[in-house]
């Protein structure tokens, strides 16, 4: 469904750019959820925003790569400009829903300008289209609530409304930008089942992006860890938990707090993620690995292939052994 | 709505009464007496005395306030002591200048302000931007009087293209063309505020864009020139409609100095005049009127913001 091909999104000029994303690829069949799970500062956003052509023009930009949905390349279009083409297909939900809403403009409003745009419904049908939105996506009197303002809403509520907008757009991918991090844990679990739902009954593709690796445990189906900008391992959920073959996140899931460990000190991962255009060849994970060896900090890591679609950009993956 | 609107305008009087203390305290405290400008320098004692019985400017100060605070109560502002005549009617009949003046300053305002800020935002960091922003500076910080000379120069002595100064009334002969002569006024008066707009606008519509939801509305798919007007414009605005109260403001204090320049005979000339004279009864007149404008004209701006933000709620 989304095929995401060797994106770098770079910072500075056209010469003496500084990747902050480096040659991430992953792609997303269709009903399948992927966790794009990483630190902050990773490039995860910066992923996720380039995907819907959303970067600023004055902000980083996209050096290479390609964006295919559904077999055409959409990088380097706008959403409008990806409507007008015919292949609006990406909507896009994000992290604060508290300030994500026009705060001047009604719910119904809002969502009706996004049936306009994406279904060219006559006016008259596109009330009862957003109703039918806010009542797929659980809003009680949803009739009522087309009149609300944004502010008399709750944040949960409040990204509900914005999941009705992106279904608005008949997305045949979603993209949800870290959508439970500002919300309460109970409405956090609510919001997930809702996307759960949505991708098995419309056949949704989502691409979840996150940094709690317990949220990604309850909801996707296949993982991509990033680090320093890049994609360093991909697999299904279960082998990631399981068997993490990638030493990054073999030390992120050690930091998991656990209850057998009650009472001893909760594992760092020590130093600092490198920072963009830190670490110039080698393994960016190298200077924090405790596995690292000379080849490490010089050579760039291969993608090793694991049985099970299980890549991993490691010179020592975990599990194979040398 | 109501109980609002109703608590805004209890306030707006109690400021009022305020007010009204300031104005006549302050104006009976300019050194200089009416009596000697009426009656010249020649005057005897006994003649000055007597005039001053006549007008009741003999009385306690304090007495002089409350016989005028009833008398305003009742629509009555006195009777100018160097016109010999009602104030009412003295205001009215600078009043028509006045107000046209105003109100074509704030169409120009409105019109130049809003759009070219619009324009400079859309542009931002363009060469066309900051031209626009540099203008817009230097004409904030000219004085107006100085825009004027510079337009009655160009236009009326170099081109002939307009008056220089005066004004018919439009209900003289010329009708509406008379309206020309307010034209270059309005302008050098429009000239500063509008700028101001224009900046504020600018700025308003950048930070309005860097927002989470001008995100979302780009997301959905939506021409981006629906997204500046719809989305943009429409919170930028909230800024620039409280700022209209200020300017109402600034109009007032800088039509002084325009209708001195253009020779206007508006309620302008006519206070700087009446100081000139110590023609008390005209001076709390006018600075009454102006008060009570200024604050309709803020309680209007108010009004009208809490019907643009639902955020702001209205009981």
């Amino acid at each position: 469904m989304l095929r995401v091909r060797d994106l770098s999104i770079s910072i500075g000029g056209q010469t003496g750019f500084t990747d902050i994303v480096s040659s991430v690829s992953f792609e997303i069949g269709k009903g399948e959820i992927l966790g794009l799970v990483g630190e902050s500062g990773c490039g995860k956003s910066m992923t996720s925003l380039a995907i819907m052509g959303l970067l600023d023009r004055a902000g980083p930009w996209v050096r290479t790569g390609r964006v295919e949905l559904a077999g055409f390349d959409v990088i380097h279009s706008e959403p409008y400009q990806r409507v007008e083409a015919g292949h609006g297909g990406i909507a896009m939900i994000f992290q604060e829903p508290m300030s994500s809403l026009n705060p001047v403009m009604k719910i119904g409003e809002q969502i009706e300008e996004a049936i306009a745009v994406h279904q060219r419904t006559p006016g008259a049908k596109r009330t009862l289209t957003a109703r039918e939105l806010l009542e797929m996506v659980r809003i009680p009197d949803a009739a009522m609530q087309l009149d609300a303002y944004p502010h008399q809403l709750s944040g949960g509520m409040r990204q509900r409304v914005m999941i009705a907008i992106a279904l608005a757009c008949q997305p045949q991918v979603l993209i949800a930008d870290e959508p439970t991090t500002a919300l309460d844990v109970t409405v956090q679990a609510q919001i997930l089942s809702l996307l759960r739902e949505l991708c098995d009954t419309l056949g949704l593709s989502i691409l979840f992006i996150t940094h709690d690796l317990g949220v990604v445990a309850q909801l996707v189906d296949r993982v991509a860890v990033m680090y320093a900008g890049r994609v360093v391992e991909t697999a299904t959920v279960e082998r990631i938990f399981s068997a993490p073959a990638h030493r990054y996140t073999e030390a992120l899931l050690s930091c998991l707090p656990d209850a057998a460990h009650r009472g001893q000190r909760l594992t760092t991962i020590p130093g600092q993620a490198a920072r963009p255009g830190q670490v110039r060849q080698g393994c960016t994970f190298a200077p924090r690995c405790r596995y690292a060896v000379d080849v490490c900090a010089s050579d760039a890591p291969p993608d090793a292939l694991l049985p099970g679609d299980h890549h991993a950009l490691c010179h020592f993956p975990r599990g194979v052994s040398p | 709505m109501g109980s609002y609107a109703m608590h805004r305008t209890a306030a707006a009087v109690a400021t009022l009464a305020a007010a009204s203390v300031i104005i006549f305290f302050f104006i009976h405290a300019i050194p200089g007496d009416p009596l000697y400008v009426l009656l010249g320098d020649s005057a005897t004692p006994d003649q000055v005395d007597a005039l001053r019985t006549r007008l009741g400017l003999d009385q306690p100060i304090v007495f002089q306030y409350f016989q005028w605070l009833a008398n305003v109560a009742r629509g009555d502002l006195g009777t100018s002591i160097f016109f010999q005549a009602p104030v009412t009617r003295v205001i009215r009949d600078g009043a028509e200048t006045s107000i046209l003046l105003a109100s074509i300053t704030m169409i120009w305002i409105t019109l130049i302000g809003v759009p070219v800020g619009v324009i400079a935002a859309m542009r931002h960091g363009s060469w066309l931007d900051q031209c626009l922003s540099g203008v817009a500076m230097l004409l904030a910080s000219i004085p107006t009087f100085w825009v004027g000379l510079y337009l009655i120069l160009i236009f009326a002595a170099w081109l002939g293209w307009l008056p220089s100064s005066g004004y018919p009334s439009i209900f003289e002969q010329g009708g509406l063309t008379n309206l020309r002569y307010l034209l270059l006024p309005s302008l050098a008066l429009a000239a500063p505020n509008a700028a101001l707009i224009l900046r504020l606008t600018r700025a308003s519509m950048l930070d309005v864009a860097r927002e989470d939801y001008i995100r979302t509305a780009r997301a959905k798919g939506i021409r981006p020139m629906r997204v500046i007007l719809r989305h943009i414009l429409r919170n930028a605005l909230l800024a620039v409609v409280s700022a209209f109260g200020f300017t109402f403001a600034a109009l007032i204090s800088e039509a002084v100095v325009t209708e001195t320049v253009f020779a206007l005979p508006g309620i302008g000339q006519l206070v700087v005049q009446s100081i000139l004279r110590r023609d008390y009864p005209v001076i709390q007149g006018i600075i009454l009127v102006t008060v009570v404008l200024y604050l309709a004209v803020n309680l209007l701006v108010d009004l009208s913001y809490r019907l643009l933000d639902p955020r702001v709620e209205l009981s």
